[in-house]
């Protein structure tokens, strides 16, 4: 009997730090934001209770196109990041001896050490018209007169792909390490050539790494802010920085929380559509892996 | 072994920082960045030695958002432009009047004090007194851009991708002179100040093509204007005169419609615990061996009797190599901004900044 209440209490303690940090990080202000969004200032310090912010979101082309223009950036980042990853992440995982294997996932590593204010700073040096690149194209004689890669939706996706990928290798190379060789070789004696044994072995084994880093990188990259502003150009509109503009610029705490809930709802929604589309569950890839 | 030294070293500058603060009050500044210099806090706590200062730096919509999260506890001192105060008070209720029988207003400038006194007085009671004051306008590379006067000029095909802006009220405003109207005057007639907002808009994104980039912030811009990636820019005077001490070709350049002047002021959080302090601080920047100490930082005119003389000597050279006497006397100085023009103003900014006019 008090073994019993012994096991409960020390469960109890064991998520109690847990339950705290969802409870008052997560989801008060999740609740405190639903219902800050729901209401409408009609005279100063008086408000009232209406769905207007999120119908100026719709009625507002200029909101929804951001959203849209995030969204699909985004997932573009998350491709290019599995495709570079993939590469290396099964290198890490399958070809590189033990001992270089460490020392390669170091070197993703260390990157991350550093902000992410300074790795966009390390960006702008490189693009800038004065930059690093564009002074040593000049040198070479490629090109003649400077040439600006800055401010532009490329130098946006390069840094936030740079930003990311570290998140999508490292669930990638700790499901390829628990993948027996013996299984790729089976796949070639079975007459299989590279295409095949990638296609209908290692990719179907990777997946719940696939699916865990893709959906990591797909949040992190909507929800920057940073990057997107310090490299994109006067074109460039993140819905992050609609975001910021509500609440800091234009002082409506009312219209930057609604669209925060639309900025998740939107990303849980493409997320769940992923899942959907390629036949996968969260229950058989992120929490297998 | 190295990390129990470590940590007992931590604890014991812990419970030194606690015993400190004791029976120390602490004024905790809400202001912009360069304006509370270490020299001037170490100078401060010297002569306050049971006065111990903390820094946050931050901008105008920054510190109304801080202010406003905690219904103005938190600082014991804030320093908001002028224009930013009567809306905000009004609003959101985050500052406590001032007692001005505890402030040095005998050394203000009195024009300045009656400007600043006009634009924040709620019901008979004076919510500010002003500290400093400077202009946003342009600045050019004289050997790139010898004939640039206006804020029209940034829309210059003659300089294609070599111009920049802060995409904030500042360049709407700007800009809107230079096409003949006057804002301030329209802010009482807010159909007629859309109607002017929509052309000055449609401007802006005819003007996108020829502009470089936006800047953000003081240095991207600085480096921008250095590398001479850009020959001209809508810029803050401070700005202006920090990089005519590095190269100096590019000066501040006072549109010819009248530069936008700010200024900065001393107003007390609601909530603030320590106003003895901050009136003791106030006191202390306003005097004059401290107004030069602070202006160096700054690079702003301090809002004192004489403040232009007071400036070091760098930086009186870059103001009397940008601003003539007749300049001084066009100056526009922003005129409050009733409730509402907030959001207008940023709405409009987020139709320019979403076109993709170039």
């Amino acid at each position: 009997m008090q073994n019993k209440d012994i096991k409960r209490l020390s469960l109890i303690l064991l998520f109690a730090p847990f339950t705290l940090w969802i409870a008052l990080l997560i989801l008060l202000p999740h609740i405190g934001m639903v219902l800050l969004s729901f209401r409408e200032k009609v005279a100063p310090r008086v408000y009232e209770y209406s769905f207007a912010n999120y119908l100026e979101f719709v009625n507002e082309p200029i909101y929804w196109n951001t959203l849209l223009r995030t969204g699909t950036m985004s997932l573009l980042v998350t491709a290019l990041a599995l495709l570079i990853g993939f590469p290396i992440a099964y290198y890490i995982a399958k070809i590189a001896g033990p001992r270089s294997r460490g020392g390669l996932f170091l070197l993703c590593l260390i990157p991350l050490w550093v902000s992410d204010l300074i790795r966009a700073f390390g960006w702008i040096l490189l693009l800038r018209e004065t930059g690093v690149i564009s002074s040593f194209l000049l040198w070479t004689g490629l090109i003649s007169t400077p040439i600006e890669f800055l401010y532009n939706d490329v130098a946006v996706i390069i840094g936030l792909v740079y930003t990311v990928i570290l998140f999508m290798i490292v669930p990638l190379v700790s499901t390829l390490d628990g993948m027996d060789n013996s299984m790729i070789e089976a796949g070639y004696n079975l007459g299989g050539n590279g295409f095949t044994v990638l296609r209908r072995i290692i990719i179907p084994y990777a997946m719940p790494g696939i699916v865990a880093g893709c959906i990591v990188t797909f949040m992190l990259t909507a929800g920057s802010y940073l990057t997107p502003i310090l490299l994109g150009g006067k074109n460039s509109s993140w819905f992050t920085e609609q975001i910021y503009n509500q609440f800091i610029t234009r002082f409506n705490w009312e219209g930057g929380a609604a669209f925060g809930m639309l900025l998740l709802i939107f990303t849980s929604f493409v997320i769940w559509l992923g899942l959907k589309l390629s036949g996968q569950t969260l229950a058989n890839t992120v929490a297998k892996s | 072994m190295q990390l129990k030294t470590t940590l007992t070293g931590l604890l014991a500058a812990t419970m030194l920082a606690g015993a400190g603060s004791a029976n120390a009050e602490t004024l905790r500044l809400l202001t912009w960045g360069s304006y509370a210099p270490d020299e001037l806090i170490q100078k401060f706590e010297a002569e306050y030695p049971d006065i111990d200062v903390e820094v946050t730096f931050s901008n105008n919509e920054e510190m109304i958002a801080k202010l406003r999260a905690t219904g103005g506890a938190g600082f014991d001192l804030a320093q908001p432009s002028h224009d930013r105060i009567y809306a905000a008070q009004l609003e959101y209720d985050i500052y406590k009047p001032l007692d001005l029988s505890k402030i040095d207003t005998d050394v203000m400038e009195a024009k300045l004090l009656d400007g600043v006194k006009e634009n924040t007085t709620i019901e008979g009671e004076v919510y500010a007194v002003p500290h400093q004051w400077g202009t946003s306008g342009l600045m050019a590379d004289k050997t790139k851009a010898p004939d640039f006067k206006g804020w029209g000029d940034l829309c210059d095909p003659a300089y294609k991708g070599k111009t920049s802006m802060r995409l904030k009220r500042t360049i709407l405003l700007g800009t809107a002179f230079s096409m003949g109207e006057d804002p301030f005057a329209a802010y009482s007639d807010l159909e007629k100040y859309q109607g002017i907002l929509d052309k000055v808009a449609d401007k802006l994104i005819e003007c996108k093509d020829n502009i470089k980039a936006y800047w953000k912030g003081g240095d991207d811009l600085s480096a921008m204007m250095l590398s001479g990636e850009i020959v001209a820019s809508e810029t803050w005077d401070s700005t202006a005169y920090k990089l005519y001490d590095q190269n100096e070709n590019i000066v501040f350049v006072p549109p010819e419609t009248g530069a936008l002047a700010w200024i900065d002021t001393f107003a007390l959080p609601r909530k603030g615990k320590a106003d003895d302090a901050a009136y003791k601080w106030i006191n202390f920047v306003l005097r004059p061996e401290n107004v030069t100490l602070m202006s160096s930082s700054t690079g702003a005119i301090a809002a004192v009797k004489g403040g232009k003389d007071l400036l070091p000597e760098d930086k009186k050279a870059a103001v009397n190599a940008a601003f003539s006497d007749a300049d001084i006397d066009n100056l526009k100085f922003f005129a409050n901004i009733p409730p509402g023009v907030e959001d207008m103003e940023g709405k409009t900014l987020e139709k320019i900044k979403a076109a993709t006019g170039g």
